[in-house]
């Protein structure tokens, strides 16, 4: 699959950041010989939307002060939103990396990559301005909704997610027929809400999906190409 | 501003959900013009909730515009009285609901009644194994309404929900095929049980080879199609999942929305106000008597509703926060162990044992409406505790929810949290997993309490309820113990692989566990240590009635939503039958 990055009207993000997430999500979830990874899935997009939905903002989030610390069991109580973390976790990263590097995130190699990508994680790469872990943790998350979310959302493009795990997406009206066949696997095309919104999909007169079922040959071999 | 003065009406109910759905129905039908008040908006099931929409796991499960919106009202959090309390500024371990309707439409349909036991746990602990073995600092206590009594509604929220399952012990007849703990039914489900699962079916069989009793997990998503008794017609769940944190788009799923709303919104008795947030009790100058309520509406005015008769019926922290706010009854104050209102906040315990298979499939995505497959040999005090550490207990099932792909996804101990690793186990095992869950009792203990934050303030600027809880030493023996059965049991299953966690050291307000928050404005017999008497009335001032969660003086291990349901048919017949006719104290 080629890059698509550059197919994207970003909302958000600036192209060094885009270019940071593209690296970023190809080592959290890899192209390889299970079929295509988070980059190819589009998930930067994804995270670029949904910086820029009312969640890039923490719009449902508690939002007053004062703010302290607290402990792990009490939760998020950063006052950065997600906007801002993105913003300033990229940059302060890429600062981490042309010091120790001599280069930014996106043209190191894959295996310093990993390490920076660690370092965050463990919480050993310091930012200035948040724990390096807040955002790894973000990261990952978004990572992992991008690439599993409906494909409505600007990731999971082709719905390479579902097709990795075996998920058929939006079920289909026959599943309480498949509760009592036991040991019987049920492998499906997957539908999602938007092949339906682009009526891609049949639907039954209850709205439910007709699902075209995968045989077992094809079962682990879907890559996600068309 | 002044607010502006409505005209007077007979009841205002405060909570559109299951409770408020029933008591405004119940009250409406008695004659009673009825006043519903809803702080979340109005909600169309076939617009709102149509397919394929409904089934977008990243909006209902992660960015939820059915779940309390926090921007405007949270609750401040801290596991212990030395700490300070912080806002809870994302929403994580329970998910209360902001909608008419409420919590109940996003509920995942387990309706499964508390035991016998669960009523009583303070004396039967005491008959059983003496007054030592109540765990210290202990403030469980004892209901003031036995199960007997509540039996009768427990059968009428069964059919007014539809509810599937097998009778297990039928006017005290123990009936092959259902619960044999279960506490004596006076009749027959509504609806037929489940189907059993692969999943089910493989955990039955080891269950029952280890001596236990498994039968199928009572539902409240509809087995048949089915017409209640508010001539409501429910259709038959078609198991494509994404239930519990969504609404059911095909109305097969039991909620005030399908049972009671669309009969309730053509009552000439009633009228619903949306986006109608009620911020305090209103009381006569001698504070013995309610005389309304004030709410700000969706425009942000500040209205006053008369009433002479006021039903908190909202969720465990606003029925608990605004009798703080409006100076129902004494706040409870830990160190002194004085006061009842905010006392034995309570939570429930659960965890899981996950089982990895290389060659079975199990359809994971296949589901919903809790169909699963449980025992309760290890609930309550069903079995003997002498030589055990700790009382209560745990049911222990598989269940298939509809396993949805961001946030369902088991992965055997040792995968990486990213990388290639962890890519390999999410297509290896997304298909070749289940856990078996444990859920269970959770104990109220003295330092476990709600009150009034002193610093954080909602929209409008009142102070935020704050919680101050963590797990005790009961509740983490129990855990281990139950933990261990499960993981017996999966060994008997023989997987490939078993993925057990340690159980938490302390409480944590981050990973969803469940929205089964309980306490803090209880019923009892017994003025010094309860909120209500066993009517769900207020002691201190007699027309107000606080029904749901917030009236349980501790935890069960079943689901709370049955229970919360039947009190609500309790609490509207005891109002019905002696409160109207000499409105004052019932006891």
């Amino acid at each position: 699959m080629q890059e698509t990055s550059d197919q994207h009207a970003y909302g958000y993000l600036t192209q060094p950041e885009v270019r940071f997430l593209d690296a970023a999500v190809a080592r959290l979830i890899p192209a390889d010989d299970l079929g295509p990874g988070a980059k190819e899935a589009d998930v930067t997009y994804f995270i670029d939307q949904q910086l820029v939905s009312s969640w890039g903002t923490h719009g449902r989030n508690y939002r007053m002060g004062p703010w302290l610390e607290g402990t792990p069991q009490q939760g998020f109580q950063s006052r950065l939103t997600p906007q801002e973390i993105y913003r300033a976790a990229i940059r302060e990263t890429n600062i981490y990396c042309s010091k120790h590097y001599g280069k930014a995130f996106a043209f190191l190699a894959p295996a310093q990559q990993d390490e920076v990508l660690h370092g965050l994680e463990d919480g050993k790469i310091e930012l200035e301005s948040l724990p390096s872990k807040l955002f790894f943790g973000l990261l990952l998350r978004n990572t992992e909704e991008g690439f599993f979310a409906d494909p409505m959302y600007g990731g999971n493009r082709d719905k390479v997610g579902w097709r990795l795990i075996g998920f058929p997406g939006v079920a289909s009206g026959a599943y309480a027929e498949y509760v009592e066949k036991h040991d019987v696997p049920y492998r499906a095309e997957p539908v999602s809400i938007l092949d339906i919104q682009q009526q891609r999909v049949e639907v039954d007169a209850q709205g439910y999906p007709k699902h075209i079922m995968l045989n077992q040959q094809e079962q682990g071999s879907s890559d996600g190409s068309r | 501003m002044a607010a502006a003065k409505l005209k007077p009406v007979d009841v205002v109910v405060v909570g559109t959900g299951v409770v408020g759905s029933i008591m405004c129905m119940e009250l409406a039908n008695a004659g009673l013009k009825v006043v519903g008040l809803e702080r979340g908006r109005m909600t169309e099931p076939q617009h709102d909730f149509a397919m394929p929409y409904a089934h977008d796991e990243l909006k209902y499960d992660r960015h939820s515009d059915i779940f309390q919106n926090l921007s405007r009202e949270t609750i401040t959090f801290r596991n212990t009285m030395s700490e300070i309390a912080l806002p809870m500024r994302e929403l994580g371990s329970f998910k209360p609901g902001e909608i008419v309707g409420g919590t109940t439409v996003h509920w995942g349909c387990h309706a499964r009644r508390f035991l016998p036991w669960d009523f009583e746990v303070h004396s039967q602990t005491i008959a059983r194994y003496g007054k030592n073995r109540i765990p210290e600092a202990c403030t469980s206590q004892d209901w003031g309404i036995t199960y007997e009594e509540l039996e009768p509604y427990y059968d009428q929220f069964e059919h007014l929900y539809g509810v599937g399952g097998k009778a297990g012990n039928l006017e005290g007849k123990i009936q092959p095929g259902g619960n044999p703990f279960e506490g004596a039914r006076s009749r027959e489900f509504p609806n037929p049980p489940t189907k059993l699962t692969f999943a089910g079916a493989l955990f039955a069989q080891a269950a029952q080879s280890l001596g236990y009793t498994p039968f199928q997990n009572p539902s409240a998503a509809m087995t048949r199609p089915y017409v209640n008794p508010h001539r409501l017609m429910l259709g038959e769940c078609a198991r494509g999942g994404f239930c519990s944190s969504h609404a059911c788009a095909n109305g097969a799923k039991a909620s005030p929305l399908t049972t009671v709303m669309p009969a309730l919104l053509k009552h000439r008795n009633f009228e619903l106000r949306p986006l109608a947030n009620v911020i305090k009790v209103n009381l006569d100058s001698e504070k013995k008597r309610a005389v309304g309520v004030t709410y700000v509406d969706a425009q942000g005015r500040e209205v006053e509703q008369p009433a002479d008769l006021v039903i908190l019926a909202s969720y465990t922290f606003s029925n608990t926060r605004l009798m703080l706010l409006s100076g129902i009854g004494k706040p409870y104050e830990p160190v002194s162990n004085q006061g009842v209102v905010g006392r034995n906040y309570s939570y429930q315990t659960g965890g899981r044992v996950s089982l990895f298979f290389e060659d079975k499939e199990f359809n994971p995505f296949i589901g919903g409406g809790m169909i699963g497959t449980s025992i309760d040999d290890l609930s309550g005090d069903n079995f003997d505790h002498s030589n055990l550490g700790f009382i209560g207990g745990a049911y222990v099932a598989v269940q298939s929810n509809g396993a949805e792909p961001i946030h369902s996804k088991l992965m055997p101990p040792g995968t990486p949290r990213w990388g290639s690793g962890w890519k390999q186990a999410a297509a290896q095992y997304y298909r070749r997993s289940f856990s078996i869950t444990y859920h269970g009792s959770c104990q109220s203990y003295r330092s476990h309490y709600l009150d009034l934050d002193p610093t954080y303030r909602d929209a409008n600027g009142l102070p935020l309820l704050r919680m101050t809880f963590n797990w005790h030493e009961n509740e983490q023996e129990m855990s281990t113990y139950m933990r261990d059965k499960c993981a017996e049991i999966a060994k008997t299953i023989g997987p490939s692989k078993i993925g057990t966690n340690p159980v938490p050291a302390k409480y944590s307000i981050v990973p969803y566990q469940s929205t089964h928050n309980i306490g803090g404005a209880v019923m009892g017999a017994d003025p010094a240590t309860s909120a209500l008497n066993k009517y769900l009335q207020s002691w201190d001032v007699p027309n107000v009635f606080v029904i749901g969660g917030s009236a349980f003086p501790q935890n069960g291990a079943s689901p709370p939503t049955e229970t919360i349901g039947a009190l609500a048919c309790w609490a509207a017949d005891s109002i019905k039958d002696h409160y109207l006719k000499r409105p004052g104290a019932l006891v």
